[in-house]
C-alpha cells in the first residue's frame, strides 16, 4: 500500500548538506503495523514526513495506492511525541479539530469522538483542559484526535517517548487492542525494542545516516501480545536479542 | 491570611508611614500634605474633582480603545505577510522609541484645542506596545501546532483562526496591560500641555495657586483610574483567556 522506491532525502544546513536517508526502499501492506527502529538523528521523522506528504523526497518516489503523495492526505494522519493540543480547547474541543478544519459532518462525529476518550479510559475527562491532564491522558488524546478522521495510515513518532515507564506499556496495549479491532496500515517509530516486538508485525532497523533499510525482522507472534509475552517468552526474547544487536553493532 | 490582606495592609502600611513622617517631621502641607489634608481636599469640592477624572477617564478609554482596534488591526495585516513583517517591525520598534511625549504640542497645532489632540497622543503612547506584542504572539506559533495546521490541510485562514490568532492572546494581553498604563499617563500629559479640563489640568491649576493637597487629591484620582482600568485588563483575561495561566505557571 505504502511504497517508498529509492528515496533519498538531504538537508541544506550550515555546515554543507546533511543526507538524511539514502535511497531507500520500502514497502508496508495495507492494515500491516510496521516499527521503525534505528539511533537518533538516522532519519526515522524525516521518513515519516515523508510518507505524511508534509516533505518532499530530494530523489525516489513515495507513492500511497500507486499515487505519488505530493501533500498531506486526509486518509493519513501524523502523530507526535508531544501531543500538539490547543490549551484553549477542552479534550472533546482538540479531538473535534479535524473535523472541523475539514468540514466533517459535526453530530455523528461528536458521537465518535466522545466514544474515542471513553474507549482510552478518559471517560470523565471530555471537558477538562489540556493543562488539567496528565501527559499520558493528553497523549491519548491526541490519539483520539488522529483516528476520528478514520485513517487508513496512522504514522506515529515515538508517540510514547516522553511517558513513564508504566503508562507507556498501558499506552501500548491500548494500541494494539484498537488496531486489532480497528486496524490501519501503521508505522510507528520507536526506540523501545520490547514495544516494536509488542505491536508490530515487521520491524524496520535503519542504519545509522544516512538512513537506509537495514534488516527488516518479521515477529510472527500471535496477538494479543503481552509485555510478559506469556507462552510465547522465549521467541520474543530472540527477536529483542536480535533486534539488540542489530542496533548495537551499527 | 487571605491573598488580599497582605497588599492592602501594605498599603494600609504605607499611608500609615508617610503620615508619621509629615507629623514627626512637622513638615508643611504645601511641601507634603499628610492623607486628612488630600482628603480634606477632596471633600471642599467633589463634584469638581469626580467631573475632571470622568473627563480624563473618558480621554483615557477613546485612547485606548482606538489603539486596541488600530493595533489588532496593523498587527494581523502585517504578521499576514511574512515580508511586510520584517521589513515593518524594525520601522515600528524605532517609532516606538520616539517620545511621543514631545508631540503633544504639536498635536494641538495639527489637531486643534478639545479632546481630539489627547485622544490621539494617547492612541500614539499606547498602540505601539499593542502592536508589538500581537505581532510577537501571531508568530510565536509552536512548530508543532503548525504542522497540525499543515497537516490537516487547513487553509490559511483556518491556521489563523483556530490556531494562531488563539495562541497569541496572552501575549496581546501582555501588551494591553503595558498599554492601560500608558494610556493614562499619555492622558495626563496631554492634559498638562493643553490645561482645559481633566485631571492633568487640576493638577496645573493647583500648582499654580499653591494648593498641593488638591494636586495630591488629584494624582491619588489618577493612581486609582489607572489601577482600576489595569484590572479591568486583567479581569478581561482571565474571561478571554483562563488557560494562559495555567500554561505559563
Ligand atoms: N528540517 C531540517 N533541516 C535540516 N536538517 C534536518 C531537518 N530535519 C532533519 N534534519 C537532519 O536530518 C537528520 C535526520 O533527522 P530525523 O529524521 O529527525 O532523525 P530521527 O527522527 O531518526 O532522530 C538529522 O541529522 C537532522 O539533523
Ligand atoms: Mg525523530
Amino acid at each position: 500500500m505504502i511504497r517508498l522506491a529509492g528515496v533519498s532525502r538531504t538537508f541544506a544546513s550550515r555546515d554543507g548538506d546533511v543526507t538524511a536517508l539514502r535511497d531507500l526502499d520500502l514497502d508496508i501492506a495495507e492494515d500491516q503495523f510496521v516499527a521503525v527502529v534505528g539511533r537518533s538523528g538516522c532519519g526515522k521523522s524525516t521518513l515519516l514526513r515523508l510518507m505524511a506528504g508534509l516533505l518532499a523526497p530530494t530523489a525516489g518516489t513515495v507513492t500511497i495506492d500507486g499515487a505519488a503523495v505530493t501533500r498531506p492526505r486526509q486518509d493519513v494522519v501524523l502523530m507526535h511525541q508531544l501531543p500538539a493540543l490547543l490549551p484553549w480547547r477542552t479534550a472533546l474541543g482538540n479531538v473535534m479539530l479535524p473535523v472541523e478544519i475539514r468540514r466533517l459532518p459535526r453530530a455523528e462525529h461528536q458521537a465518535r469522538a466522545a466514544e474515542l476518550l471513553d474507549s482510552v479510559g478518559l471517560a470523565g475527562f471530555h471537558q477538562r483542559h489540556p493543562y488539567e491532564l496528565s501527559g499520558g491522558m493528553q497523549q491519548r488524546v491526541a490519539l483520539c484526535r488522529a483516528l476520528i478522521q478514520r485513517p487508513r495510515v496512522l504514522l506515529m513518532d515515538e508517540p510514547f517517548s516522553a511517558l513513564d515507564a508504566l503508562t507507556r506499556e498501558e499506552l501500548a496495549t491500548q494500541l494494539q487492542a484498537m488496531h486489532m479491532s480497528a486496524p490501519a496500515t501503521t508505522v510507528f517509530v520507536t526506540h523501545s525494542i520490547p514495544e516494536a516486538v509488542l505491536l508490530a508485525d515487521r520491524v524496520v532497523v535503519l542504519s545509522t545516516r544516512p538512513g537506509r533499510v537495514l534488516r527488516v525482522v518479521d515477529v510472527d507472534l500471535p496477538r494479543p501480545r503481552s509485555f510478559g509475552h506469556n507462552a510465547h517468552v522465549a521467541r520474543a526474547a530472540e527477536h529483542i536479542a536480535e533486534l539488540h544487536d542489530l542496533l548495537i553493532e551499527n | 491570611m487571605n491573598r488580599w490582606s497582605q497588599p492592602i495592609l501594605g498599603v494600609l502600611g504605607a499611608i500609615a508611614l508617610w503620615w508619621g513622617a509629615t507629623r514627626v517631621f512637622g513638615i508643611r502641607p504645601l511641601f507634603l500634605p499628610a492623607p486628612p489634608d488630600i482628603v480634606a481636599a477632596f471633600r471642599a469640592q467633589p463634584g469638581y474633582l469626580l467631573r475632571e477624572a470622568g473627563a480624563t477617564l473618558t480621554v483615557t478609554v477613546a485612547g485606548f480603545v482606538l489603539a486596541v482596534v488600530t493595533g489588532l488591526f496593523v498587527a494581523v495585516s502585517l504578521t499576514a505577510w511574512r515580508s511586510l513583517e520584517r521589513a515593518t517591525l524594525p520601522v515600528l520598534v524605532a517609532l516606538n522609541s520616539v517620545p511621543k511625549v514631545a508631540v503633544a504640542p504639536l498635536l494641538v497645532v495639527w489637531l486643534g484645542f478639545g479632546s481630539r489632540p489627547k485622544i490621539v497622543l494617547v492612541l500614539l503612547i499606547c498602540v505601539f506596545p499593542i502592536v508589538v506584542a500581537t505581532m510577537a504572539g501571531l508568530t510565536s506559533t509552536p512548530a508543532e501546532l503548525g504542522e497540525l495546521g499543515r497537516s490537516l490541510s487547513a487553509t490559511g485562514w483556518q491556521t489563523y483562526l483556530k490556531i494562531r490568532l488563539p495562541w497569541a492572546l496572552p501575549q496581546v494581553f501582555t501588551g494591553l496591560k503595558v498599554a492601560v498604563s500608558l494610556a493614562v499617563i499619555g492622558a495626563v500629559v496631554a492634559e498638562i500641555s493643553q490645561p482645559g479640563g481633566g485631571l492633568g489640568a487640576v493638577i496645573v491649576l493647583s500648582g499654580m495657586s499653591f494648593d498641593t493637597p488638591l494636586a495630591f487629591a488629584a494624582i491619588v484620582l489618577l493612581a486609582l483610574l489607572s489601577t482600576m482600568l489595569f484590572y479591568l485588563v486583567v479581569a478581561l483575561e482571565r474571561l478571554l483567556v483562563p488557560w494562559s495561566r495555567a500554561i505559563s505557571g
